[in-house]
């Protein structure tokens, strides 16, 4: 009886998480009650997800939990099972007594979950019906985040479930808002936004995915650099390799961290047009820079082949950028990839070919 | 938000205001604001701002609202051409 509420489906217990911090006696048994306060470690791991470590497997057990002291008539709030999500709205509800339903999204957040179906109409059912809600609260309302909106009908699961589905904010730190103004969300409460923060969250993720074909690269560039005219050469692969990795390298971090920063003021609406003037502007501070170090120009192909590839680099690598974003498109990403692409292929063959030429004039 | 904008005139969402029974789901899920209502009926106010999430749709009662949904995200649509299976995280 009371461990039928507990979300136990794959084993862990929840008591033991150092989140729980007792229990709270209901209709339906024993339910955990969860800390509002993150620690250091919740903050280390949220961290460590950021850049990639553990990130997959950074969930919660789904089921039922307690905040504060709720009982029958108290809200109860659904997220999903992605332990950075579940933290962040644990921590905005230290004022508040709610029940919590945790749904299994296999440890992702919920607008990722709601567009695969993982948050979703038939697993919201499923878990109203295994955490016998009916029981649990008198009145018959779910409120979900509004980003869960696209996995989730609303008059099916009023149909199939008898709960009402009740869209709240966007952001977890207004929930307290907006259960405060009688479960109405301003219009504001309803917009996405994109502030740098946000632009910039997904930036070591990026830079973690990319760094093996970044390497991958560089390396490329390094041992293309000993050929020349009258053969391989070590020295030659070291003096005029390593500057040309090093440039292939700074270009694509440059553009992992600047595109999500200058997102705003890049001209074009085209991520791979925005790309290509960031491209541009990268171009110019590696021409500054070799001026300045006094690299060696040994012709005038070698100097048009990297005027090609940069912005052409720079290009591909912001284009990447347009599943990060929430204003994006699936239609205007297919145009976007159906005009861009064959201009960068272009660019690259071209580039590559003008640097390889270099090599031997 | 407004000051981000991606291609204009290529969204595919579309509403039939006839079958629209005025409950205002749509106006709700949308993290956009792409909807307004009028006379009772809701409107597609500003398409170009659709990111083709599917809410609306979903939440439609009246099956009024339909849109192809789907993730853009370019990485996603090369892996998928080149690998020609499904793919990718989100």
């Amino acid at each position: 009886m009371a461990n039928a509420c507990g979300p136990t489906s794959d084993g862990r217990r929840p008591s033991r998480s150092p989140w729980v911090t007792g229990h709270v006696e209901s209709a339906v048994g024993q339910v955990p009650q969860v800390d509002t306060t993150l620690r250091f470690a919740d903050r280390l791991g949220a961290w460590k997800a950021r850049w990639a470590i553990g990130r997959m497997r950074y969930s919660v057990p789904p089921g039922l939990y307690a905040v504060g002291r709720p009982g029958r008539e108290s809200p109860v709030l659904v997220t999903a099972n992605y332990k950075m999500t579940f933290d962040r709205v644990r921590s905005q509800l230290a004022a508040v007594d709610a029940w919590l339903l945790v749904l299994d999204t296999h440890g992702i957040n919920v607008w990722c979950a709601a567009g695969k179906g993982t948050f979703g109409t038939d697993e919201l059912v499923r878990r109203v019906a295994a955490t016998r809600l009916q029981q649990l609260v008198a009145h018959r309302r779910l409120i979900l985040p509004q980003l869960a909106a696209p996995g989730v009908a609303a008059h099916e699961v009023l149909r199939r479930c008898g709960f009402r589905v009740i869209y709240g904010p966007v952001r977890a730190e207004d929930i307290p808002r907006f259960l405060e103004a009688d479960m109405q969300a301003t219009p504001d409460m309803r917009r996405v936004r994109f502030p740098l923060r946000d632009r910039l969250a997904v930036a070591p993720v990026e830079l973690v995915m990319a760094m093996k074909y970044i390497l991958l690269m560089a390396i490329c560039f390094f041992l293309l650099s000993g050929l020349g005219a009258d053969g391989y050469s070590w020295q030659r692969a070291i003096a005029i390799g390593l500057p040309c990795a090093a440039v292939a390298a700074a270009v694509s971090f440059g553009s992992i961290l600047l595109t999500p920063v200058l997102l705003p003021w890049l001209p074009g609406r085209m991520f791979a047009v925005k790309g290509f003037w960031l491209g541009v502007a990268m171009l110019g501070i590696v021409g500054v820079w070799s001026n300045v170090r006094q690299m060696p120009v040994r012709s005038w192909v070698a100097v048009a082949s990297w005027c090609v590839l940069i912005p052409t680099l720079a290009s591909f690598m912001a284009m990447n950028y347009t599943g990060s974003t929430p204003y994006t498109s699936l239609s205007g990403v297919r145009v976007e990839v159906r005009r861009a692409v064959p201009v960068q292929v272009i660019g690259a063959v071209i580039g590559v070919a003008l640097w390889l030429t270099g090599r031997f004039v | 938000m407004d000051r981000f904008r991606y291609l204009p005139g290529v969204v595919t969402l579309q509403i039939d205001v006839r079958r629209c029974d005025g409950c205002r789901m749509c106006v709700i899920v949308c993290p956009h604001a792409v909807f307004c209502m009028q006379d009772k009926k809701a409107r597609i106010l500003d398409a170009d701002a659709c990111m083709e999430c599917g809410a609306c749709a979903k939440n439609c009662p009246s099956g009024a609202i339909t849109v192809r949904s789907g993730v853009g995200c370019a990485t996603a649509m090369l892996i998928e051409t080149l690998h020609r299976g499904s793919c990718c995280g989100g």
